[in-house]
C-alpha cells in the first residue's frame, strides 16, 4: 500500500472519529429528566439534540403504505377482492392489492389481465393522486387534535411533532395506541416510527421500525441499517453508491464527509445532518381550513340508506376531529351525493345551536336518510360544514338566558326539522302594527315579538277576510249573526298599500259559535269574518 | 277551572280528548289557562297541525310565552301522528296540541304511552261523531254551547264516573 495513500486514510479515519457523535451510553453528561405522570420506563427526552436542532423535539412520522387502496376500501367494509391499477403504456399493472387479493394469488406488478384469470370478482381501481392528497389532508386536520405541528410529507407520510403532547396524553404509548385507534376508526392502517429528527421518523416508518427512537444518540445505531433506497435519491446516485459497495445508511455515515462532499455534491451531506440532527429541518406546517370538507369514494355503488349511513359515519368522524381541534362546533352542514349520471343531491342540515356530538348529528342524518329516495346509486360523498361556532356553554345558572332556554327544546326542534323539513316547523311573534294581519309573523321557533296589550282576540284569524252574506241587511254565517261587542274602530297602513278602515265587532250565532267580524267604512260597507274565537 | 275538574286538574302525562260540538264554541279557551302557566314554567307548547295559524296577539294577550310556541305543520297524515308522538314524548313539551283525524284505538294508545313517557299534557281535539269509538284517554269532554257559556259533558275520566255535566262560563 502506499505510505502516502495510508497517511491520508489514517488522518480522514480519525476525522471522522471526531465528526461521528459517540455511540449511546458513552460520554453522556448528566441523568436525563423525566416528565412528571409517566410510569414504567418513563418517557424522557433530552434538552438539547445537537448542534443544529432546539430542544428536545420529538417526531412521529405516520406512514401508510396502503393509502391508494384504503381511500376505496373506507368507504364500505364488504370483503371483495379489491387492488389499485396503475397504467404502463397500454397495460394495466396491479400497484397494492388487498388481503383478500392477495389470497386468491393476485401479486403486485402482476398484469390486471392475469390477475382477472385468477380473481373473477377482482375490483380493479384506477389509481388516484388527487384523492390520496386530500385523503392525506384530511388525516392531518385529524391529527391536529393530538398536536398543533402537523406537517405533510407527500406522497404517503404525515409528521406530527409530539414532545410537547407527551404530558397530556401520559406517554408516548399511550398517544400511539390513541392515534391507532383514531385512524383505525377513518379506516387507516398506518405504521408509526418516531425520532428527534422529522426525516429519521420518516425512514424508520417507511421501514416498519415501529420502536420509538428517544435518545438523539441512538439515532446513529437505529438508522446504520437501513437500506439507502429509502432515501429517495436519484437513480444515477444510487448506482454510484452501489459501484462503491455501499449498501446502508451506516457504510455512508462511516464515510468522510469532506470526500462525501466532493463526489456526491453538499446536498447528500446537508441530507444526512439532517437525518442526525445536526442541522435543522424546518418542515412546512399544516395550515388547517376554517371550514371542513371531506370526500368519500364509495367503491361499489350504493343506493341502501344502511351503507350511506356507514361511509357518513367516517366523514362525521373526521368533522368531530376537525371541531374538536377547533373547540368549537357547527350549526350548518350538507351532504352532497354524487351520481354517476346527472345532478348530485344534496342534503341539508341546520342545527338550532352549534353541536359537535357524533350521535345527534348522526342521528339527524339517519332521520334524513329515511325520507330521502334515491333514484340513483351513489358513487362519492362529500361532507362540508359551515364556518365554526363557539359552543354555548352547559352551565346551570340562575338566570337562565335565552341562548340556553332555546337549547332545551333543540333536539326536538331539529329531528321534527330533519324528517318534516324546516319550512315544517316555526314558531309565531308578534309585530307592531294595528292592522290585524300585519300584526303577526312567522318566525323561527323562540321569539316573540314587542307586544301591545289589545282588546279581546280571536285565537284563529282568517288569512284572507271571508265576504258574509247578507240577509235582510245582517251578516250571516250558519245562522244570522247576532253583534255581541263592538265596535272597534282599527283604522291604519295609510302609509303602504294596505290601507286598512275598519269597524271590528264579536258576533254570535244562534249555534253558539262566536266569530271576529267586521264592517269596512268605505263604499261598499260589506261585512267580512276575519276571525274565529275558541 | 280546576276545581271543577275530575283530579283537580287537567291529567299529566295523559291524553285529554276535548270533543267540541261546532268550531268557535270555546274549546281552546278551556285549555288556556294551563298553556299559560305551562309557557311561564319554561316548558315548550307544541301545536300540531293546527287548523288554521293561531293569531299571535290573541295568544300574547292572554298570558302565552310566545317564545314558547312551536307551530308543526306536517303534511301527510303519517308525519302528524309522527310528530305529535315525538313532541309527547320529549319531555321538554309540556303541552302538545293535536287535532288528529282518522286515528284507531292503537294510535291513540301509542301516543297516550308517549305522554306518560315524557310527562306531557296531551290535548287532541276531535269531531263529536268520535264520541262513542273507544280511546285509551284519561279524560273525554265533550262541549255544546250552553247559552252563553259552555257545557262540558264528561264521557269518561280516569277513577271517578261523573255523569253530571258540568256548566262553565266562558
Amino acid at each position: 500500500m502506499n505510505t502516502k495513500l495510508t497517511r491520508k486514510l489514517r488522518k480522514n479515519l480519525t476525522n471522522v472519529e471526531q465528526t461521528l457523535p459517540p455511540t449511546s451510553g458513552e460520554g453522556h453528561k448528566s441523568p436525563l429528566p423525566m416528565w412528571e405522570g409517566v410510569r414504567g420506563r418513563g418517557y424522557s427526552l433530552p434538552h438539547s439534540l445537537g448542534d443544529g436542532q432546539g430542544g428536545g423535539e420529538l417526531w412521529a412520522c405516520l406512514h401508510f403504505p396502503q393509502l391508494p387502496l384504503e381511500i376505496f376500501s373506507r368507504g364500505d367494509n364488504s370483503p371483495i377482492a379489491r387492488v389499485v391499477s396503475i397504467t404502463k403504456g397500454n397495460r394495466k399493472y396491479a400497484l397494492i392489492c388487498n388481503r383478500e387479493a392477495l389470497a386468491c394469488g393476485v401479486k403486485p406488478r402482476m398484469a390486471i389481465s392475469a390477475a382477472y384469470a385468477l380473481c373473477a370478482t377482482l375490483d380493479v381501481r384506477q389509481r388516484n393522486v388527487a384523492a390520496e392528497q386530500e385523503a392525506l389532508a384530511s388525516i392531518a386536520e385529524s391529527a391536529q387534535q393530538f398536536t398543533s405541528l402537523v406537517s405533510l410529507v407527500p406522497p404517503d407520510s404525515v409528521l406530527l411533532e409530539v414532545a410537547g403532547s407527551l404530558t397530556l396524553f401520559k406517554g408516548y404509548k399511550n398517544l400511539l395506541a390513541q392515534l391507532k385507534q383514531g385512524l383505525k376508526e377513518l379506516g387507516y392502517e398506518a405504521r408509526i416510527a418516531a425520532a428527534p429528527t422529522p426525516l429519521g421518523a420518516t425512514l424508520l416508518a417507511r421501514n416498519g421500525f415501529e420502536e420509538p427512537v428517544i435518545d438523539p444518540h441512538q439515532l446513529h445505531s437505529r438508522l446504520s441499517p437501513l437500506p439507502i433506497e429509502t432515501l429517495c435519491l436519484d437513480a444515477d446516485l444510487l448506482k454510484k453508491f452501489e459501484n462503491l459497495g455501499l449498501r446502508c445508511i451506516g457504510d455512508c455515515l462511516r464515510l468522510p464527509r469532506d470526500g462525501l462532499a466532493r463526489r456526491f455534491g453538499p446536498q447528500l451531506l446537508l441530507t444526512f445532518d439532517k437525518i442526525l440532527g445536526k442541522a435543522p429541518d424546518p418542515r412546512q406546517p399544516f395550515i388547517p381550513s376554517t371550514r371542513f370538507k371531506s370526500h368519500l369514494l364509495l367503491p361499489a355503488q350504493v343506493d341502501s340508506s344502511e351503507s350511506l349511513l356507514f361511509a357518513t359515519h367516517r366523514l362525521l368522524l373526521e368533522l368531530t376531529a376537525f371541531l374538536r381541534a377547533r373547540d368549537g362546533g357547527i350549526q350548518e352542514l350538507s351532504l352532497v351525493m354524487t351520481h354517476y349520471k346527472g345532478p348530485a343531491t344534496q342534503m341539508d342540515l341546520k342545527l338550532v345551536a352549534p353541536s359537535r356530538d357524533i350521535q345527534h348529528l348522526r342521528e339527524l342524518i339517519r332521520v334524513q336518510f329515511d325520507r330521502l329516495k334515491l333514484t340513483q346509486s351513489v358513487e362519492e360523498l362529500t361532507l362540508c360544514s359551515g364556518d365554526v361556532l363557539p359552543l354555548l356553554a352547559q352551565n346551570q345558572d340562575l338566570l337562565v338566558d335565552r341562548a340556553t332556554m332555546l337549547a332545551t327544546g333543540s333536539r326536538l326542534i331539529e329531528q321534527l326539522c330533519a324528517r318534516l323539513g324546516a319550512e315544517a316547523v316555526c314558531g309565531i311573534r308578534t309585530s307592531m302594527d294595528h292592522r290585524p294581519e300585519q300584526s303577526w309573523c312567522v318566525c323561527a321557533p323562540g321569539k316573540s315579538g314587542e307586544f301591545v296589550k289589545v282588546g279581546l282576540r280571536p285565537v284563529w284569524l282568517l288569512t284572507k277576510p271571508r265576504l258574509l252574506k247578507m240577509m235582510r241587511h245582517r251578516p250571516r254565517l250558519q245562522g244570522p249573526l247576532s253583534l255581541r261587542a263592538g265596535p272597534e274602530r282599527i283604522e291604519s297602513g295609510w302609509w303602504d298599500e294596505g290601507d286598512v278602515t275598519r269597524d271590528y265587532f264579536i258576533a254570535a250565532n244562534p249555534g253558539g259559535s262566536r266569530f271576529w267580524i267586521f264592517r269596512e267604512r268605505q263604499p261598499p260597507y260589506s261585512w267580512f269574518l276575519h276571525g274565529i274565537f275558541s | 277551572m280546576d276545581a271543577v275538574l275530575p283530579g283537580g286538574g287537567w291529567p299529566q302525562g295523559a291524553l285529554t280528548e276535548i270533543l267540541p260540538m261546532r268550531e268557535g264554541i270555546g274549546e281552546l279557551r278551556l285549555v288556556i289557562p294551563a298553556l299559560m302557566r305551562l309557557s311561564r314554567s319554561n316548558r315548550w307548547i307544541a301545536w300540531i297541525a293546527p287548523p288554521r295559524m293561531p293569531y299571535a296577539p290573541a295568544l300574547a294577550t292572554v298570558g302565552i310565552d310566545l317564545s314558547r310556541v312551536l307551530l308543526v305543520r306536517p303534511t301527510t297524515k303519517a308525519d302528524t301522528l309522527w310528530a305529535t308522538e315525538q313532541a309527547l314524548r320529549y319531555g321538554k313539551c309540556g303541552a302538545v296540541l293535536a287535532w288528529p283525524r282518522q286515528v284507531n284505538y292503537r294510535t291513540l294508545r301509542r301516543l297516550q304511552l308517549a305522554a306518560e313517557a315524557g310527562q306531557a299534557w296531551g290535548f287532541l281535539f276531535r269531531s263529536p261523531r268520535e264520541k262513542n269509538s273507544p280511546s285509551p284517554a284519561a279524560l273525554r269532554l265533550r262541549l255544546e254551547p250552553l247559552g252563553t257559556g259552555l257545557a262540558a259533558q264528561i264521557l269518561k275520566c280516569r277513577g271517578g264516573h261523573v255523569t253530571k255535566p258540568i256548566i262553565l262560563k266562558v
